[in-house]
C-alpha cells in the first residue's frame, strides 16, 4: 500500500460567478497512476491545474478548500509558488515545445534553476530525453528546431523536458487528444514506466485510456467528483448510476 | 436564368475591386517613375558618388554634394532609435505581459492617440519644450540640434515600435508561456528566455517600420535643426535633414534646372532606403505570419 501524496480537501473553484469545482475530496497515492474522467466541461482539467496552481494565472479564479502535499497545503499564504510548480511537473492536450532546439527545451528547466555546468547540463538533458524513451530517435539531432519533431515526439519532449527538472509529481492534462494511435501507445507505455518514479496524475476523455494507464480513476461531472475508487473496480462495478452511465456510452 | 444573372452581377464586383485594388500599386509606380524621371538627369553633370559623397551643397555655384543631409539624417534615425528602441520594448513587454487590465486600456488608446498627432504639432512642441530645455542644460547659443531631432523623433516612432511589438508579443502562444511557468520559472524567467526570443522577427519589423518612420520625417525635423548645411560632428551642432533640404529649397528652385533635379534626387535617396526598409520588414513579418500595426 502506498502513501497518500497529494489529499485534496472541499475544493472549490469559481471561475468569476460561475463555479467550476463543488467539494471536491480526493487521496491521489505516491507512485501510482490517478485518471480522471468526465465528460468536455466537468471540471477535470480545472482540477488538475488546481494541483500545480495553474489557474493562478487566469483571472477572476476563486479557490476555497485545501489541496496538501506531503501534508502542507499549497494554498497556503508563505507557499513559493515557482518552487512548488518546480516539484510538480506538466503537460499539456497539445505538445508545446518551444521554438528552441531539441536540447535547448530539455535544457531549458535546469537553466532556469541554475545549472550552469556545461557537462551536467547535457547529462541532465540526456537522462530526460532517454527517461521519456526520445534518446534513440533523436539523439544524432539534438541541435534541430523542436518544432520539427512528429506531434507525438514533440509531447515525449515535453516529458523530457519536464524530466530534466526532477518533479516528483507529473501531471497530464490529456496529453494524448492530439495525437494518433500509435503515438498514443507510446505515451501510454512511459506513463506505465514513469510511475516507478513519479506520482501520476492524468486527465483523458478517453476512457479505455483510463482504464489502461491508471491505477485509480476519479469521475466528474458538472463540477462534481462524483466517484473515486481503483479502476479496475470503477470500470467493472461502478457504485453510482450516473458512473455506470458514462462508462456505458450512455451518457457524454 | 436567374443563375446566370448573379453570376453576372459577382464578375463585375470583382473586376471593380481588382481595379480600384490595382490601382494602389499602379500609383506607386507613377511615383517611382515621376521621381526618378525628374532625378536622374542630375546624374549628367555629377556622378552618383560624388554626389552621395559630396561634403558641400551649393546649388548657386551648381555644386550638389549631399553628404551633409545624408550625415544628419543618419544621425538623428540613430539617435531616435537609441533612445525608442529600448523604451518602446521595454513599454510593450509591459503592456502584453505585466500591466494589469486597467493600466493597458489607459495606456493603448493614448499610445494609439499619439501615433495620430500631426507631425508640425510635434515639432512645435519641439520647439518649444526640447529646444529651450537643451539650450537651459547644455548653455548653448541654440538648442536646434541633431539631439533635439533625435529627441523629438523618439517620441514619435515610439508608438509604432510599441504598437506593433506588443501585438507580436501578445502574439506568442499561451502554450509556451504555460509550458515554461509550469516547469517552475518565473515570470521575468519566461519573459526574457520565452517571450521576447520568440516575439523578436514582429519586434525588428517594429523598429524597422519606425526607422522608416524617422528617415522620412519632414515637419518636425526641420522646425529643431537649425539646418545648416554642414556635416554635423556632435550632438549639440546643427543640420539638415535631406527632407529638410527639400522642403526648404523646393520654392526657389527653377523648374527643370540642375538644383530642381538635384532635389529630386535627394527623394530617390529617401525613398530608396525607405522602400528597402519597408520590404525587409514585410519580410520578416511574413515570415512569421504577423500582421503589422
Amino acid at each position: 500500500m502506498s502513501m497518500e501524496k497529494i489529499i485534496v480537501r472541499e475544493l472549490n473553484l469559481w471561475y468569476g460567478e460561475k463555479q467550476a469545482l463543488e467539494d471536491v475530496n480526493m487521496q491521489i497515492r505516491e507512485n501510482r497512476v490517478t485518471a480522471l474522467i468526465g465528460p468536455s466541461g466537468c471540471g477535470k482539467s480545472t482540477f488538475i491545474r488546481c494541483l500545480n496552481r495553474m489557474n493562478d494565472r487566469i483571472e477572476g479564479v476563486r479557490i476555497t478548500g485545501k489541496v496538501e502535499i506531503d501534508g502542507k497545503n499549497i494554498y497556503d499564504k508563505d507557499v513559493d509558488v515557482v518552487a512548488l510548480r518546480k516539484r510538480i511537473g506538466m503537460l499539456f492536450q497539445k505538445p508545446n515545445p518551444f521554438p528552441m532546439s531539441i536540447y535547448d527545451n530539455v535544457a531549458y528547466g535546469p537553466r532556469i534553476h541554475g545549472t550552469g555546468d556545461k557537462k551536467k547540463l547535457r547529462e541532465i538533458v540526456e537522462d530526460g530525453i532517454r527517461g521519456a524513451a526520445l534518446w534513440d530517435e533523436v539523439s544524432d539531432r539534438l541541435e534541430t528546431n523542436a518544432l520539427d519533431l512528429s506531434g507525438g515526439q514533440q509531447q515525449r519532449l515535453c516529458i523530457a523536458r519536464t524530466l530534466a527538472v526532477k518533479p516528483e509529481i507529473i501531471l497530464f492534462d490529456e496529453p494524448c487528444s492530439a495525437l494518433d494511435p500509435i503515438a498514443t501507445g507510446k505515451i501510454e507505455e512511459l506513463i506505465h514506466d514513469l510511475k516507478r518514479e513519479y506520482t501520476i496524475v492524468i486527465v483523458t476523455h478517453n476512457m479505455q485510456q483510463a482504464a489502461r494507464v491508471s491505477d485509480y480513476t476519479g469521475y466528474f461531472l458538472l463540477g462534481e467528483m462524483i466517484e473515486f475508487g481503483k479502476t479496475k473496480k470503477l470500470f467493472e462495478n461502478p457504485h453510482k448510476k450516473e458512473t455506470e452511465d458514462y462508462i456505458t456510452g450512455r451518457f457524454g | 436564368m436567374i443563375g446566370k444573372k448573379q453570376f453576372n452581377a459577382e464578375a463585375i464586383a470583382k473586376r471593380t475591386l481588382f481595379l480600384f485594388a490595382i490601382t494602389g500599386a499602379l500609383i506607386l509606380f507613377l511615383i517611382v517613375v515621376f521621381i526618378f524621371k525628374e532625378g536622374l538627369p542630375i546624374f549628367n553633370q555629377i556622378n552618383p558618388v560624388d554626389f552621395m559623397l559630396g561634403g558641400e551643397w551649393s546649388p548657386s555655384k551648381d555644386v550638389y554634394g549631399a553628404l551633409p543631409f545624408i550625415a544628419a539624417t543618419i544621425l538623428i534615425t540613430a539617435g531616435a532609435l537609441m533612445i525608442a528602441v529600448p523604451l518602446g520594448i521595454s513599454c510593450s513587454v509591459f503592456l502584453a505581459e505585466i500591466a494589469p487590465k486597467w493600466a493597458r486600456e489607459l495606456v493603448r488608446p493614448a499610445i494609439e492617440l499619439l501615433a495620430g498627432i500631426p507631425s508640425i504639432v510635434y515639432g512645435l512642441f519641439a520647439l518649444v519644450v526640447i529646444v529651450n530645455t537643451i539650450e537651459v542644460s547644455f548653455d548653448v547659443p541654440t538648442g536646434e540640434s541633431i539631439l533635439a531631432g533625435s529627441l523629438i523623433l523618439a517620441i514619435m516612432i515610439l508608438p509604432i515600435i510599441i504598437s506593433i511589438s506588443q501585438d507580436s508579443i501578445e502574439a506568442v502562444p499561451r502554450a509556451y508561456k504555460e509550458g515554461s511557468y509550469a516547469m517552475g520559472a518565473t515570470d521575468t524567467q519566461t519573459i526574457t528566455r520565452i517571450v521576447i526570443p520568440t516575439a523578436t522577427p514582429g519586434i525588428v519589423a517594429g523598429i524597422i517600420l519606425g526607422m522608416g518612420r524617422a528617415i522620412g520625417e519632414t515637419m518636425a525635423v526641420v522646425l529643431v535643426l537649425g539646418n545648416v548645411e554642414k556635416i554635423p560632428t556632435n550632438l549639440l551642432d546643427q543640420g539638415e535633414a535631406l527632407t529638410s533640404v527639400i522642403l526648404l529649397e523646393m520654392g526657389e528652385a527653377a523648374v527643370g534646372s540642375p538644383h530642381y533635379n538635384a532635389l529630386f534626387a535627394l527623394s530617390m535617396i529617401l525613398f530608396m532606403i525607405v522602400f528597402s526598409l519597408s520590404s525587409i520588414s514585410n519580410h520578416i513579418i511574413a515570415k512569421r505570419g504577423l500582421r503589422p500595426g
